[in-house]
């Protein structure tokens, strides 16, 4: 059943308004606007490009995720998904995984590539694709759990942003962290990056689920 | 299979306003229950009430015959409100074949029941390319592949042609007739006898 809902969600992200190439095309563009500010020196361009890169990441998986729920609540759906034998916490963390998959997974493989064009070493590709891939998950569940919560408000992309970006700092630290070490840190890097993405897949679905009950009441 | 649906001293709140409150009714098996009432009654929350999509302010709602535990209760009952929960990017195939399932029926069932409501010919079209009525059908075509006893019907005709009309008729009354419930909140008048409740 959720493996049916899975690739119906999958079908309708892809469908929707250019799918995830949508995302990916925020990345670049923010990662392009970098070199006007800072100018085209190298030094300068370099020294910042892992930490521009990672956060244009986080506000283009935001971006996807902005309206997760939204169009299932004004459309009927989440009315349909709610009376479904799967419980509304598995349905929220199928939609929060497909958003990974149909974001997240092109989102990981245009993040090195931005990087290294703003100068960053060819060397630490895979350490980015791997930070963005692994703290992508995080991003998916509590972007997901902020625009669940923001479903109530008129105003719900600018609340999501405002409830979910606290709540980030902690990959954001880990993913720059693992993304920039050499070798020896970054196992530990990735190793609080993980816990953090595991914790959330734990804990969002439940506040997913409560924050729709509520939209839906 | 539920046998009855009771509702006792029941109130339901919008935004801090109690639309009703000491609602009492019960409704056997076989029976259906037209809910009346001005815009703003509470027709569509206490449909949404008896699916257990929005919490009453008090009283209680129960199931004769179905056990009595979250899961039983949201797949007892099918509630078809204003919006029939379709995706306009997706044919009328793909969606009925997932509301269909999603509701436990099997593909085979949702294609005979697309052609039971005279959609076979629109089924490979997007949802967005169906009007109004065509969206009403292929929700109804839902409730016929997914067998559940309650059927909670939020202005089930509004939409619809007089062959529709005449065709949503005939699906309530096979429903009832086969031991289903029916509460239909609606401002038409029904095509079928029912039970009368003014909110």
């Amino acid at each position: 059943m959720l493996a049916l809902l899975m690739r119906r969600e999958i079908s309708i992200a892809w469908g929707r308004g250019g799918g995830p190439l949508l995302a990916v095309a925020f990345l670049i563009a923010a990662a392009s606007l970098v070199p006007l500010s800072l100018g085209p020196a190298p030094g300068p361009l370099s020294a910042a490009a892992i930490g521009v890169t990672w956060v244009a990441l986080v506000l283009a998986t935001l971006l996807s995720l902005d309206r997760l729920f939204q169009h299932d609540l004004e459309d009927g759906c989440l009315d349909l998904l709610a009376l479904g034998a799967p419980p509304l916490e598995a349905v929220c963390a199928v939609k929060c995984v497909a958003s990974w998959l149909v974001n997240g997974a092109p989102l990981a493989v245009a993040a090195p590539a931005a990087a290294i064009a703003l100068g960053a070493a060819p060397s630490s590709a895979i350490q980015i694709a791997v930070a963005a891939l692994t703290g992508g998950i995080a991003f998916a569940f509590v972007g997901g759990a902020g625009a669940a919560i923001a479903l109530v408000s008129r105003r719900g992309g600018v609340l999501m942003a405002v409830i979910v970006l606290p709540l980030l700092i902690p990959p954001v630290i880990f993913g720059g962290a693992l993304m920039a070490t050499g070798s020896a840190g970054a196992s530990q890097a990735l190793a609080l990056l993980l816990a953090y993405a595991l914790a959330s897949v734990a804990l969002a679905p439940f506040a997913m689920a409560a924050a729709c009950r509520n939209a839906l009441g | 299979m539920i046998t009855a649906l009771e509702v006792n001293d029941l109130a339901v709140a919008r935004g801090g306003r109690r639309l009703f409150e000491k609602l009492a009714f019960r409704l056997d098996a076989g029976r259906m229950l037209a809910i009346a009432g001005p815009n703003g009654s509470g027709k569509t929350s206490l449909l949404r009430a008896i699916a257990g999509l929005l919490r009453p302010a008090a009283g209680t709602i129960v199931f004769e015959g179905a056990e009595d535990s979250g899961h039983a209760r949201r797949t007892a009952c099918h509630l078809l409100g204003h919006q029939e929960g379709l995706k306009g990017s997706r044919t009328a195939a793909e969606e009925l074949a997932f509301q269909a399932r999603w509701c436990g029926a099997s593909p085979a069932a949702a294609e005979l029941a697309a052609s039971r409501l005279g959609l076979s010919r629109l089924m490979g079209l997007e949802v967005h390319r169906l009007s109004a009525g065509q969206k009403r059908r292929l929700a109804l075509a839902r409730l016929i592949a997914a067998k559940r006893p309650l059927w909670l019907l939020d202005e089930p005709l509004a939409p619809l042609d007089i062959a529709g009309r005449d065709l949503a008729a005939e699906l309530m009354s096979e429903h009832l007739a086969g031991g289903g419930l029916i509460l239909a909140a609606t401002h038409d008048l029904l095509p079928l006898p029912a039970d009368r409740l003014e909110l």
